[in-house]
């Protein structure tokens, strides 16, 4: 396995390491610099940062580009970071191309007061039970997605469970009424 | 005896002649759906209209509990977790670990890992085989399979301590090395193995009903499969020529010669014929793995990381203190985010963790392959008739236990 | 056949026992599991009845899917909270005698999962016989335990078990059971289009020969 390239993540869109920058990110970062917040390369994985209103145009590209042909979409993976970070969510979309078998990540940060990301089910239709997913599980709506509704709880529950507050317990014991 | 004034107000009365369709609820509790499904078809007299997968009967929290516990506790967790495929979840979890702290595996333990994934692919793959089949209606199938099984169970349960739930995986390598005899064992049932496949070949593969039953049923394309995420078997069954021990190989399955078995068709019948090949080839990469077996350290060479050997614990203070530390308070893996995919008996079986620089990660998220492929029954089903719903159910291979996590 | 004859040489024509040992001998002879595989402890179910330790020299010869047909429920697995009103159902639909065996350290007790999602222990739920622990336990400990009810059903009496009608079924509302679909197909159902009531699939059209 290759060690990590260290790479401190700065503000402006650019990545500093020793080694060279992988392909992808120097033929996107050529093309369209304007849409990356964030790269971060560690651990022979890619990560690119981009602003939540601009997702669906960044994946839409990413599928039919010829450099990645990303039209595989692995996973989509919502975090909590903490209850006292800012922005506190994060939404990571993982990419796959069946053809050049290389991977990205994409990642998506926000605020708890703007839970809104668009939903890229129309760039790829297996991205409908993986938001319905990061939805149930930590509350952020994905706008445009054709039945938001909770997947794995019940429909019944309150909260959403994988938030760092939400008690690992619940709050109250199960009981037949 | 209850009447029309019992009836809730969430269901409708409905009173119209025979042509209209019937929504029924199948499952959660159903001999068929492999699990705690449940699917409410809209069916049209036989045919099915569409079809909604209801899921979450098994959800268990798991990925928070990971959240609450050290990394070496949670490797206990991914057990129950696609729980016939138990040591491919251990290895996900156990590399995407490795990956962030960045530590070399040693070579035996690397092979011991082929080894012990491809005998549990072909577990996996034989109690698919065995449901599938008598979903289908063959039942014999079901006790030749398992009987095979028993014999893998036996490997593995020798290996490890447990049958089903054998954590055998460390981070940094394996729990133990392998016992005496294992070796031999382990021959002893590859050689026998080639002759069993051929037995299930001759019950199902010539059998005009079966043949009848999954030929032409649940079509899906290429495209179709990719753009639903399907993958594993199900996608290799369209003709799409996939397999991540191929496109990003782990744990050294870049030096073992095997094929990537594919079938053109898209229906049934190819992801059956996938599967059956697929255990050969297991068969194959085992044989290769055993006789690549040399003596060596089947742990890495950490000692914060890795348990050290017993004896070595019992006398030497410092083996004793670097134990305690790491039972105790476990040990802090660098701060960053890895998404590390195998390929699993069902499909991609990918592994985000992401790390605080704590002892327990911060976030760890498993991409179950069997829920993207239930993702894909809804296209899969629709206009075939319900018997078939549960032949295609059968052929996605779907375990909840991973499903709902 | 040969027993028969030696049978009847060897004992009187009428024989007489008491009510409750003969009852209870039929019931434990051939107790029916209901399916009620949920995870991982499903498939040691299934190891136990398959051929190399097999259930079905026991009694339990056939798994009944339906309930209404089953006497002992096995519930094996971890039992999510939104699965417990389905469980409560079921065995509100099997019909008396009925037992119930909770395998595995899940269904005991919540085992590993003390969470948010897992209800800890099918007792709170039902009313156990016996409980396995183990996770999972292996087949022979379920035959054990398959055995031990066997015991315990030799114990009772005929008297303690009446039939309770399950008005408490049918009126509960299980929260997740409801139908998923958002009413759309109900709303499409108010315009019947002359159709004919079979129409042949793609299935059913590609057989042409």
């Amino acid at each position: 396995m290759p060690g990590p390239e260290t790479t401190e993540p700065t503000p402006e869109p650019s990545v500093s390491s020793e080694q060279a920058p992988s392909p992808i990110v120097a033929a996107l970062q050529r093309e369209h610099p304007e849409w990356l917040t964030e790269v971060i390369e560690a651990y022979g994985e890619v990560t690119f940062v981009v602003p939540q209103e601009l997702i669906v145009t960044v994946c839409s590209f990413l599928k039919g580009w010829p450099e990645g042909r990303f039209d595989f979409l692995a996973d989509i993976c919502g975090a909590d970071r903490g209850v006292e970070e800012e922005p506190r969510f994060e939404v990571n979309y993982h990419l796959f191309s069946t053809t050049k078998h290389h991977r990205v990540r994409i990642k998506v940060l926000l605020t708890e007061e703007d839970m809104h990301v668009q939903s890229v089910t129309s760039v790829w239709r297996t991205a409908n039970w993986h938001e319905r997913e990061t939805y149930d599980l930590f509350g952020v709506i994905f706008d445009g997605h054709p039945d938001l509704r909770r997947i794995l709880l019940p429909e019944d529950w309150q909260g959403h469970a994988l938030r760092k507050d939400f008690p690992l317990r619940g709050y109250e014991p199960y009981s037949l009424k | 005896m209850s009447t029309a004034a019992n009836i809730p107000p969430q269901f409708e009365i409905v009173d119209r002649p025979l042509d209209t369709q019937m929504t029924i609820s199948m499952g959660p509790q159903h001999p068929s759906t492999h699990g705690v499904l449940r699917l409410e078809l809209v069916l049209d007299g036989e045919m099915v209209v569409k079809t909604t997968p209801d899921i979450g009967y098994l959800h268990t929290g798991m990925e928070k509990l990971f959240e609450y516990k050290k990394y070496q506790q949670g490797i206990v967790i991914t057990d129950r977790m696609d729980y016939l495929n138990p040591l491919g979840n251990n290895l996900a979890y156990v590399m995407a670990a490795e990956k962030l702290l960045s530590m070399e595996i040693p070579e035996r333990a690397q092979v011991i890992r082929v080894l012990m994934c491809e005998l549990q692919r072909i577990a996996s793959h034989l109690v698919w085989l065995g449901t599938h089949a008598l979903d289908i209606g063959a039942m014999t199938v079901f006790f030749y399979c398992f009987r095979e099984r028993e014999k893998i169970l036996n490997l593995i349960e020798a290996a490890s301590g447990g049958r089903l739930t054998p954590s055998y995986f460390r981070i940094g390598g394996l729990m133990m090395d392998l016992p005496a005899g294992f070796e031999n064992r382990c021959k002893q049932f590859l050689d026998d193995f080639l002759k069993a496949v051929g037995e299930f070949h001759t019950l199902l593969s010539g059998n005009r009903i079966f043949q009848k039953r999954t030929q032409g049923i649940g079509r899906i394309s290429a495209e179709a499969a990719i753009d639903w995420g399907l993958s594993g078997p199900c996608l290799r069954g369209s003709g799409v020529d996939l397999d991540v021990r191929r496109a990003n190989p782990y744990s050294g399955y870049e030096n073992y010669d095997f094929e990537v078995p594919t079938e053109p068709d898209g229906d049934v019948w190819a992801r059956y014929m996938v599967r059956m090949r697929e255990m050969k080839e297991s068969h194959k990469i085992a044989t290769q793995a055993l006789s690549r077996l040399k003596p060596g350290p089947v742990k890495a060479d950490d000692p914060k990381v890795v348990l050290p050997d017993r004896e070595a614990m019992k006398k030497h203070m410092d083996a004793l203190i670097h134990h305690f530390l790491i039972i105790a308070e476990g040990f802090n893996v660098p701060a960053g985010e890895v998404y590390h995919p195998i390929e699993a008996s069902k499909g991609e079986l990918g592994v985000y963790m992401k790390s605080d620089g704590g002892p327990k990660p911060s976030r760890v998220h498993f991409r179950g392959p069997s829920f993207v492929n239930l993702s894909a029954l809804p296209d899969l089903a629709r206009g075939e008739m319900v018997a078939d719903v549960v032949a295609i159910i059968g052929s996605l291979d779907i375990v909840l236990g991973e499903i709902d996590r | 056949m040969g027993l028969e004859n030696i049978i009847a040489e060897a004992l009187p024509e009428v024989l007489t026992t008491r009510l409750d040992s003969i009852i209870n001998w039929a019931r434990k002879s051939s107790l029916w599991p209901a399916t009620f595989g949920l995870a991982c402890c499903a498939i040691e179910m299934m190891n136990a009845t398959s051929a190399r330790n097999d259930l079905a020299r026991f009694g339990s010869e056939v798994f009944r899917a339906s309930p209404r047909q089953a006497d002992v429920m096995i519930v094996s697995g971890r039992v999510s909270r939104k699965m417990a009103p389905v469980l409560r159902r079921i065995y509100d639909q099997m019909p008396e005698p009925k037992w119930v065996i909770s395998m595995g350290a899940c269904a005991t007790s919540g085992g590993v999962f003390d969470n948010y999602a897992i209800v800890q222990g099918v007792d709170k739920i039902v009313p156990v016989d016996v409980y396995i622990p183990g996770c999972p336990p292996r087949p022979e400990m379920l035959i054990h335990a398959v055995m031990m009810l066997q015991e315990k059903v030799m114990k009772e009496s005929v008297r303690d078990r009446k039939d309770i009608l399950d008005v408490e079924a049918r009126e509960a509302i299980v929260p997740g059971t409801l139908p998923v679909t958002d009413g759309a197909t109900a709303r499409e159902n108010t315009l019947p289009e002359s159709r004919p009531y079979t129409i042949a699939s793609r299935h059913e059209r590609r057989r042409s020969s």
